[in-house]
């Protein structure tokens, strides 16, 4: 009887729904709309949960911390600088890949491991292959060296050194997943394609750029969109090398920003972390529409 | 152009690992194929066709033999510097390009002194578009087209530089059956109009019968039987080429020759002369019986087909190694239904022998005993 | 029309380039996977460095002649890196498990049932896809604080039990399977929970394990969160374990021991790797991104 009810009034499939529309609501849907309330409450405080009044002061504050604009300014290096770069070479070693048959699935497997690699732990081998210390210059200032270099600090030292050991770890992080996903787009590519262009006579250059870049193009698109995303919210990469406090190492990104405002040494102000947070998003969602614009235009079918 | 292949073979390793002996795909393959010819390439899947085309288009390389263009020896050349066109079973258009992009794309390839002017470029792609009728579709992308449409598209891009040879791969495969029919009429005009020696793979042997100057029957890489497709179905050279051309099929039964007779099952059916004794199959085509109320073949009739042209009489025989026995007759006849069995009498030019061991043809004569024959 | 050729020529030069593009192609593979490899390598050679050596060698050796465990001991015993490796594995344990149990319920919901609002619910999951979790975090870690959750593994586990993208591959899978199997079960008199228990679970047992294998990597690796709220060596994850290392453990200079840890911690999930290495991959590919 009681059964029968349920099932008439449909609500036996929101039974099944329950769980996740309870996990959903309250760490999802409620958080969304809590932290644009927070980031319009001027002063709150964490410990009283009071505030002075509503208003524009968290956004103001937050683009004028100069931390804030290291901090955007370094997000956008390192997206300038990783996302055009590893999906180039992810194109290449792809492209290298499906041209060989012996040892394939070998160099498939290596290239995957940075994939499952923990990366806080990884980036601290990193950070020791690249550190200058009192005891040793380190093994890439050793290759440096060699080759009639003198000695940087990778870790510690000047700027442009962070940032270029910043965006080679992200680099060799991101790759396993765009080298995964071009490699497969390269073997979905139909075999006679390649027949029918090498019956005609095809430099492999013309075929590449006329038949292979076309084909995967929306794959192309799809990991730039995605790597942008991604590198906008770069965070651990840079905890792992230059350690938690980035402000101090003038390495913060956006999102370590937004933490350290949440949390941490300078923590406790949850209104300027969802300023911070809200005005990422604004810049993620700007950018990505305008890669889908581009990507409408240049992808083919 | 013509094709000289010289004892052909390709062997592919095998991909079993308990077995390891080599595939062998094509097996000594010799055929020279005459100049400005339609040739088809007819065997069931996996007898090698597609391999042999594969070879001669270069896209594969032969374990030992020699394929000559002519003079030239290709045998060891790339694809591109062959001269030859290729059209895919399904197409292989590319998807991002218009069809005047596809027809273009291999003259663009040229380098050096054979480069093209754009203009020289778009004339030779308009004549190659109107020659398969398809040059009012010059702007659209392939996906907007339909099969037939980009089945003439990709043999407008094989044909623009003018090959020396035309490959087709299954070219009709992927088409429904009216289509079909319209398409292979197609492949021969242009075949005629352009003279260029064109040598296609098929499994259908309707296809390969009504087009083709000349067919090549083959079956487990080796090389059946070469012939003018009426030649090789009137006269089979083993069981299996009798088998596989023909519709309907062609009716095999179990029979031997005995004492100058030839017997299905228990009827003799044909008095020969001059043939050993022995176990034999017997092959009859459809239209190789004839209702008559006296003949010495006897079958239960199963029923009575009427296909508007002739009338096709469904039987079952002992002897026969097919469920049922088709025989094809003209409307003249009458047939009762309710009538529990037939008889036919054979006519002879439809009738093959085989040895029962090694399949292969028996040639016989027939005897006259002043029997009345139709 | 005919022109006189060289086809020796051209044969040979297209054999060279043939082999030049090889040779090509192989340097740059083999290149990128020693950049790959040589971490790795350099964790493992540097872990089983003494303490003494590692610290003599200003110019750093590529290969040593006296290995030792005694850094892998020490990694034990003078941090607690034991605790976070249980830590770690009750949380992705646990969080996976109460996941597959959210994930499929929904999922099953949106592929079998008719109820309702059904497709506007699904619409505003889809939609929750978009939300990045940076967005979410500020008020969970309010909440988690204000419920007194923080250093506890109600308040780890609880905000990552669903992934509308999980439900989302799940209820396509679902979808796959035939409805005549539904029919026939309900006609047999099956229950809707014993029919998803009995059938649907069966069929789709390799996105599950997809699935699953993808969260564990999720949740071994996982290190905003847990540094959020946990600040209690006790519930420290091994991401934040290794933070808590690099930073204070072993007094600074212990590399060698740090590196043991690494290794210690990168292993099973490289392990995992290699033995479900086309699952992974294939689960990756379709719908993985890092993070």
């Amino acid at each position: 009887m009681i059964k029968k009810k349920l099932r008439d009034s449909g609500l036996k499939g929101w039974l099944y729904l329950l769980p996740a529309i309870l996990f959903l609501g309250f760490f999802m849907i409620y958080p969304l709309i809590d932290v644009f309330v927070y980031s319009f409450e001027e002063a709150y405080n964490s410990a009283s949960q009071t505030y002075m009044g509503v208003g524009l002061y968290n956004y103001s504050y937050v683009l004028h911390d100069p931390y804030f604009l290291q901090a955007v300014k370094n997000t956008f290096i390192l997206v300038i600088i990783t996302v055009p770069l590893s999906t180039a070479i992810a194109l290449l070693i792809s492209v290298g890949l499906s041209s060989i048959r012996p040892l394939r699935n070998l160099f498939q497997t290596i290239y995957f491991l940075p994939y499952v690699t923990n990366t806080l732990a990884v980036g601290l081998v990193f950070m020791i292959l690249f550190k200058k210390t009192a005891y040793s210059d380190g093994l890439i200032n050793l290759f440096i060296n060699w080759f009639g270099g003198s000695s940087v600090d990778f870790i510690d030292g000047p700027y442009w050194a962070k940032m270029f050991v910043l965006c080679f770890y992200t680099i060799w992080v991101v790759l396993p997943f765009k080298i995964l996903i071009l490699t497969s787009a390269l073997s979905s590519v139909n075999q006679e394609y390649y027949k029918a262009a090498k019956v005609d006579g095809t430099s492999q250059l013309r075929t590449f750029m006329r038949i292979t870049l076309p084909m995967i193009s929306p794959m192309i698109f799809y990991l730039i969109i995605t790597g942008f995303i991604g590198a906008f919210k770069a965070y651990s990469d840079a905890v792992a090398l230059f350690g938690t406090n980035l402000n101090a190492a003038e390495m913060n990104t956006i999102v370590g920003y937004v933490y350290d405002m949440l949390y941490g040494d300078s923590g406790g102000y949850p209104s300027y972390a969802s300023a911070a947070a809200i005005i990422l998003f604004a810049i993620v969602l700007t950018i990505t529409c305008i890669n889908l614009l581009i990507s409408k235009k240049n992808v083919h079918y | 152009m013509e094709v000289v292949l010289k004892n052909l073979t390709k062997k592919f390793p095998s991909r079993d690992r308990k077995n390891h002996e080599d595939v062998i795909a094509v097996n000594d393959f010799t055929f020279e194929i005459p100049d400005g010819k339609l040739i088809g390439l007819l065997g069931p899947s996996g007898c090698g066709k597609s391999t042999t085309l594969n070879l001669i288009s270069g896209l594969l390389k032969p374990t030992s033999g020699k394929i000559f263009f002519g003079e030239d020896d290709v045998t060891d050349l790339p694809p591109e510097n062959r001269g030859i066109g290729l059209v895919f079973q399904n197409y292989a258009l590319y998807p991002h390009l218009t069809v005047k992009q596809n027809i273009l794309f291999p003259l663009q390839n040229l380098k050096g002194k054979d480069k093209l002017s754009k203009q020289e470029m778009l004339e030779k792609a308009y004549t190659a578009a109107r020659l398969v009728q398809i040059d009012e579709l010059m702007d659209r992308k392939p996906g907007e087209l339909s099969g037939g449409q980009q089945q003439r598209v990709a043999i407008a891009r094989a044909l623009v530089k003018m090959p020396r040879v035309l490959l087709l791969d299954e070219p009709l495969s992927n088409l429904d059956a009216r289509l079909r029919l319209q398409t292979r009429e197609e492949i021969r005009r242009i075949q005629r109009e352009t003279r260029i020696t064109t040598i296609f793979v098929t499994h259908d042997q309707e296809e390969a019968m009504s087009i083709s100057d000349m067919i090549v029957v083959m079956k487990e890489g080796l090389v059946q039987q070469i012939g003018k497709p009426q030649d090789v179905y009137d006269n089979p050279i083993n069981l299996f080429v009798a088998k596989f051309l023909g519709t309907p099929p062609i009716n095999v039964f179990e029979g031997q020759v005995k004492n100058n007779k030839l017997y299905i099952g228990e009827d003799a059916v044909l008095d020969i002369k001059d043939t050993a004794d022995q176990q034999v199959y017997v092959g009859v085509r459809p239209e190789g019986f004839t209702l008559q109320e006296d003949g010495p073949l006897c079958c239960s009739l199963s029923g009575v087909e009427i296909m508007g042209r002739d009338i096709s009489v469904v039987s079952t025989n002992k002897a026969s190694l097919n469920p049922t026995v088709r025989a094809i007759i003209g409307t003249e006849y009458k047939v009762n239904t309710q009538q529990p069995q037939v008889r036919f009498t054979l006519k002879p030019s439809k009738v093959f022998v085989f040895s029962k061991e090694t399949e292969e043809r028996i040639p016989f004569e027939v005897r006259e005993v002043g029997r009345w024959e139709n | 029309m005919e022109k006189m050729i060289d086809y020796s020529k051209i044969e040979k030069n297209a054999k060279a380039r043939k082999t030049v593009i090889n040779v090509i192609t192989y340097a740059l593979l083999i290149f990128w996977a020693v950049i790959v490899l040589f971490p790795f390598y350099w964790m493992l050679l540097t872990s089983v460095k003494s303490y003494s050596s590692y610290n003599s060698e200003y110019i750093p050796k590529f290969y040593t002649l006296s290995p030792t465990l005694q850094n892998y001991v020490d990694a034990f015993t003078t941090v607690p890196l034991g605790r976070y490796f249980t830590n770690t594995v009750i949380f992705t344990v646990v969080t996976t498990a109460i996941m597959l149990v959210v994930i499929t319920l929904a999922a099953f919901a949106f592929a079998r049932l008719d109820f309702k609002g059904k497709n506007i619910a699904f619409v505003i999951f889809l939609s929750l896809m978009m939300i990045p979790n940076e967005l979410v975090v500020i008020t969970n870690f309010v909440t988690i604080t204000n419920l007194n959750l923080r250093n506890t593994f109600p308040g780890l586990i609880l905000p990552s039990v669903t992934s509308v993208f999980y439900i989302y591959l799940l209820k396509e899978n679902f979808e796959q399977i035939p409805d005549s199997l539904y029919y026939a079960a309900k006609v047999d008199g099956t229950s809707d929970l014993k029919y998803l228990l009995k059938v649907m679970i069966p069929i789709s047992k390799p996105t599950l394990i997809t699935i699953t294998i993808l969260k564990v990597i999720e949740c071994w690796n996982s290190y905003v969160w847990p540094r959020l709220i946990t600040d209690d060596e006790n519930y420290y994850l091994v991401s934040n374990g290794i933070q808590e290392i690099r930073e204070n453990g072993f007094g600074r200079e212990n590399i060698p021991a740090m590196m043991a840890a690494v290794v210690v911690i990168s292993v099973p999930l490289i392990v995992l790797f290699l033995i479900f290495r086309n699952k992974v991959m294939e689960g990756v590919s379709r719908g993985g991104t890092k993070g």
